[in-house]
């Protein structure tokens, strides 16, 4: 598996992090070095494994629909970078 | 000297009245500020509530309702949310982040009377096998201040094994209790996937993530665990299994005990001193009654494989919440959205974090999901029979925690997959949900090692007991290094 910058940009893009042209050749390096470990996965055949879905088969647990949270977001908006009358603040997005 | 003492005897001295717990944390407050610096294995230390709970745990244990961590000095990994605490997850993502609440496993060991002395040094986001990659710098290995002790609990490690804390709380995603307890001689123990609360441990791989105590003695691991386990119903893979207690079959006799050693952990990667210390331990097992048998996990091999891509996937998931608008680091004059993201993002997070992102993106991405996560789940599968057969002929398996004793510092910086490599032993654990524990036997040219102890699903109870059989009957879990 080898990523050149182009593969480095578009999975970059993807996770939304922004890679500096001068780090994608070695980042692009790192990655396939990994994904050639991971392809140790192909030594064995899987074909009828069913996957596994939870180590202890356990299923998720349902709760009563009601109201179990009170409504905290003034505390929680306290350790955002900017709000505003109860809303978070971003850049622009509809002119 | 205070320090010296593990829980089990600090608890007895608060309880005759030979210290209290005030003198007892100004005494390690004290060695933290004197031995800290050059270790760096705590990045906040929180003096003044120390020392106000300490008062509290000194009412308590004079109105004779203390239990056996009440009033002792703890600390936890800066992964664990503490309200009001700054709580960095090792990461200048989170540098600015200060906890709106308590994660259960803190919760639970204040109400307990535990005094917490601080959040401990770790690698970014617990992304790590050698405390390195956090944004406060290396954690130093007090056994040898020029090797690493080991990841990502590094600092909670450190903290232990050179006394600035009794006991401290880690998190073990592929190995991050074990292997650092391992590399500092200390005794750390990963409980069974569900058995601790994940509510308020910051989330790296959540098919993993476990939550657990790190201590001098089994003894002491099993205090702090009676205190950490049990159901939480604000994590939605919390078990319900009732919590033994723990500290009521440590006795036990393990006559009889069978012992498995998979062929797969002694093999040419092994470090021949690392061997011998392993093979050492469990004559002295043999010694004890215990029998030996020779088993095999055939898919050992594929283990590291699987776990750099169900880990990374996970990761990618978990982390895409750090965007720079609800809490976390925000980048200066965004030009839009996409710009907010995308710098405040690679501003955050460091090289080992940002990897494992774009590999968890890339798995995750359209057309590769069979190729990749969902091999990786089959994989996983694989590795859980193995370990059922295993358990079908023996009562737990042991190995050793790590292939090798601590690295020098910057020997794996520049190089990820050889120190992914070095997690085999441990990430089998993670991938099957089993309860794995690390204690300490005979060191290797002056550095420490660990005996991986893995057992059957919650049997937690049993590991501990086999832990401190042999504590009772070594000395390696009293060792301490020089200078401290």
């Amino acid at each position: 598996m080898s990523f050149d910058q182009s593969d480095v940009e578009k999975i970059a893009h993807l996770a939304r992090l922004a890679v500096p042209a001068g780090e994608a050749r070695a980042l692009g390096g790192d990655l396939s070095r990994i994904l050639d470990l991971v392809a140790q996965m192909e030594q064995v055949d899987t074909s009828t494994v069913e996957p596994m879905a939870h180590p202890l088969q356990m299923t998720q647990r349902l709760r009563e629909d009601r109201v179990t949270e009170e409504n905290q977001r003034e505390l929680y908006q306290s350790v955002a970078p900017a709000t505003e009358k109860g809303l978070y603040l971003v850049p622009r997005v509809i002119e | 000297m205070m320090h010296e003492k593990s829980v089990t005897e600090l608890a007895a001295g608060l309880r005759s009245g030979e210290f209290s717990s005030v003198e007892l944390v100004e005494h390690y407050l004290e060695r933290i500020e004197r031995l800290d610096g050059e270790l760096n294995s705590f990045i906040t230390v929180t003096a003044e509530q120390a020392i106000e709970q300490a008062r509290a745990a000194d009412a308590r244990i004079a109105a004779g309702d203390a239990g056996p961590v009440t009033g002792i000095p703890i600390a936890h990994k800066d992964i664990y949310c503490t309200n009001g605490v700054k709580t960095s997850c090792g990461s200048r993502m989170l540098d600015n982040f200060t906890a709106p609440y308590d994660a259960n496993v803190v919760s639970r060991l204040r109400d307990a009377g535990a005094v917490m002395l601080g959040k401990t040094n770790m690698d970014e986001f617990a992304m790590g096998s050698t405390s390195e990659s956090s944004f406060y710098g290396p954690v130093k290995n007090p056994w040898n201040t020029g090797r690493v002790p080991g990841g990502s609990s590094g600092g909670s490690a450190v903290a232990v094994a050179a006394r600035l804390c009794a006991a401290a709380t880690g998190t073990d995603t592929g190995g991050s209790i074990r292997q650092p307890a391992s590399h500092c001689g200390i005794t750390g123990l990963k409980p069974t996937y569900g058995r601790v609360s994940r509510y308020g441990m910051i989330a790296y791989a959540s098919s993993l993530d476990q939550g657990g105590p790190m201590a001098q003695t089994a003894e002491d691991v099993a205090f702090l665990l009676q205190a950490m386990a049990g159901f939480d119903e604000r994590d939605s893979t919390s078990s319900d299994t009732p919590v033994p207690d723990y500290s009521a079959t440590l006795e036990d006799s393990i006559e009889g005990l069978k012992i498995g050693l998979p062929g797969e952990y002694f093999d040419a990667g092994l470090d021949e001193g690392v061997r011998k210390s392993v093979e050492e331990a469990v004559e002295l097992y043999k010694s004890l009654g215990a029998e030996i048998r020779e088993i095999s996990l055939p898919n050992t091999g594929l283990a590291v494989a699987s776990y750099y891509v169900v880990a990374p996937a996970e990761c990618s998931s978990n982390l895409s919440r750090y965007d720079g608008v609800r809490f976390g680091h925000r980048c200066d004059d965004p030009v839009d959205l996409e710009d907010l993201y995308k710098r405040s993002r690679s501003e955050g997070f460091g090289a080992e974090v940002k990897r494992r992102i774009m590999i968890g993106t890339y798995v995750l991405s359209a057309g590769y999901y069979d190729a990749f996560y969902l091999k990786a789940q089959k994989i996983r599968q694989l590795i859980s029979d193995d370990f059922r057969k295993a358990f079908e002929q023996v009562d737990v398996i042991m190995g050793p925690a790590s292939p090798t004793t601590a690295v020098a510092l910057g020997e794996m910086a520049d190089d990820p997959v050889s120190m992914y490599l070095s997690d085999v032993y441990t990430v089998m654990t993670n991938m099957a949900g089993l309860p794995g524990i690390s204690i300490p036997v005979a060191p290797v040219e002056g550095m420490p090692v660990g005996l991986q102890i893995t057992g059957n699903y919650f049997d937690e109870a049993r590991l501990l007991n086999i832990a401190h059989r042999f504590q009772q009957n070594s000395d390696w879990h009293r060792l301490m290094p020089e200078g401290v």
